[in-house]
């Protein structure tokens, strides 16, 4: 099959606004967590730089650019270098595999409105969230200083107690949509989005991804009162700020999965799809940083606690009742 | 166990309450370059030297205020008047060290030293924190203004004994020897 120029040029100019969008949203998701807390806290926050502050994600993006690319001299310089890029890339390749609109007809070309629609997309969006632990383990053994490994080892020791829960959570959601495809598991919610079906699975699952984007409660590889700053403690400059985008990133990207498999993606009355599924994604960032106002950070056994005596036999049990109670309604 | 989940669901939920209640209410900031909150009376700012009812220095260079000091920011040099009234020859507070306790104002016998709520005072060059006597002398007499303490003490004896208008010469004792 030949793809004719109209396609490809369709497809580039996609991708490169997923790119912007995504890049530019995480940017303002900075300054909507700086002003949300301040608010929570009874502050103002940044407002200061263009009008009611707009302008503040620039200005930190300068900061970041003109600030020293520290080296630590003890650290393993070329894993140190690759680490902020294996945490931030998996995060928005993730976005690859996620309907965001309804599929357009443009000058007779149809373009779905997902960069790849995979068949398998669930698994792969598994198989990334596993592998961008590897830039904080990485990142926090190449420093070559305590604090950082401490947080790396948490990074990898958090990733085994919620990633089987998050896997599990999932489970349902495939044996209802009968398929690993995200697009289809959007169809499958035209009429009820499963957060009706599986309540349960959708809290295990925003737990899970909670841990999985390292936020508080369960900020522990950070953890800026125990260890510094975790894993970057030793990064500067725009490596940090590839790390700290990363995170900001992971919030949109599994804000935006949290949509598809439970809140039915992009279908919603009168608006049109990509403003319904921009909005419930920025509602979960909105829980996220609402979150962090809100909640102290657990403690390291806590977690491990949760994630494997609560969340993953709770999640099996969702499985087993899913399974029941779909066996009962075939035979019926 | 199944009531201390309830529990704990009930605790998330009323903290995510009260965190949404802080961010409806009005932050509690004041913008100060543009908002400014006026000072009470008696808030402990920039320092001033001030004047009696007369218009004369208040001042005596009795040095309580220097020793009073927790940070030793004051100094000065007493000097005498041909009438025998102290004064300061020169009097000088560095505000980049004072801590504006107002142990000084606390101190001081004749009410000369007094705090002023004006607080903004900071500079570029931290030389022109020092501010000498010229800088803090006020016209006016700041917070009690008819107090002088000279009606209440006088001042020191400058002629010589004996010289006065009803005094008679002191004895020589040595001359009343046997």
């Amino acid at each position: 099959m030949t793809a004719s120029s109209v396609d490809i040029a369709l497809f580039a100019a996609k991708v490169g606004l997923v790119f912007f969008v995504i890049l530019t949203l995480a940017a303002y998701l900075v300054f909507a967590e700086r002003r949300i807390l301040a608010w929570v806290q009874d502050r103002k926050g940044p407002n200061r730089v263009g009008p009611f502050g707009l302008l503040q994600p620039l200005a930190d993006l300068i900061k970041l650019l003109t600030k020293e690319d520290f080296l630590p001299s003890a650290a393993d310089k070329w894993l140190f270098y690759l680490a902020p890029a294996m945490a931030a890339i998996p995060a928005i390749m993730i976005f690859a595999v996620i309907p965001f609109g309804a599929p357009l007809t443009v000058a007779g070309h149809a373009v779905p409105l997902v960069v790849a629609d995979l068949n398998i997309g669930l698994l792969f969006f598994l198989a990334l969230s596993s592998i961008a632990v590897y830039g904080v383990a990485i990142g926090g053994w190449a420093s070559n200083s305590k604090y950082s490994l401490l947080g790396g080892i948490r990074g990898l020791a958090q990733l085994i107690s919620y990633e089987l829960s998050m896997g599990l959570s999932l489970v349902p959601i495939v044996m209802l949509a009968r398929s690993f495809s995200l697009t289809e598991i959007v169809d499958a919610q035209r009429t009820i989005p499963f957060i009706i079906y599986q309540p349960l699975a959708f809290i295990i699952f925003l737990i899970s991804i909670t841990a999985e984007c390292k936020r508080i409660p369960f900020d522990l590889p950070e953890a800026e009162g125990e260890l510094v700053a975790g894993f970057h403690t030793e990064y500067s400059g725009m490596r940090f700020g590839l790390f700290f985008v990363g995170e900001y990133i992971n919030i949109i990207v599994l804000g935006g999965l949290a949509t598809t498999l439970f809140l039915g993606g992009w279908h919603g009355p009168l608006l049109p799809p990509v403003i319904w599924f921009t909005l419930k994604t920025l509602a979960f960032a909105f829980f996220f940083i609402w979150m962090r106002g809100t909640l102290p950070r657990l403690r390291y056994d806590q977690l491990m606690h949760l994630g494997w005596k609560v969340l993953t036999p709770l999640a099996l049990m969702n499985i087993l009742v899913t399974a029941w109670w779909l066996m009962l309604k075939n035979h019926m | 166990m199944c009531m201390s989940v309830v529990d704990d669901i009930k605790a998330l939920v009323g903290g995510f309450g009260v965190t949404l209640r802080h961010m409806l209410r009005k932050p509690v900031t004041i913008q100060y370059p543009e908002e400014k909150r006026t000072p009470y009376p008696r808030f402990r700012a920039r320092i001033v030297l001030t004047r009696d009812p007369e218009g004369g220095e208040r001042c005596v260079a009795c040095y309580l205020c220097s020793a009073a000091c927790p940070v030793d920011c004051i100094s000065m040099q007493s000097a005498e008047r041909e009438d025998g009234r102290r004064y300061a020859a020169w009097f000088r507070i560095n505000f980049s060290r004072c801590i504006f306790c107002g142990l000084c104002a606390e101190a001081c016998p004749t009410m000369a030293i007094q705090m002023t709520p004006d607080y903004e005072i900071c500079t570029r060059d931290i030389m022109d924190l020092v501010y000498e006597k010229e800088d803090l002398l006020i016209d006016g007499c700041g917070k009690d203004d008819s107090y002088n303490f000279y009606h209440h003490a006088g001042i020191g004896v400058t002629q010589p004994r004996g010289e006065g208008m009803e005094e008679s010469r002191p004895v020589d004792v040595r001359s009343l020897m046997p």
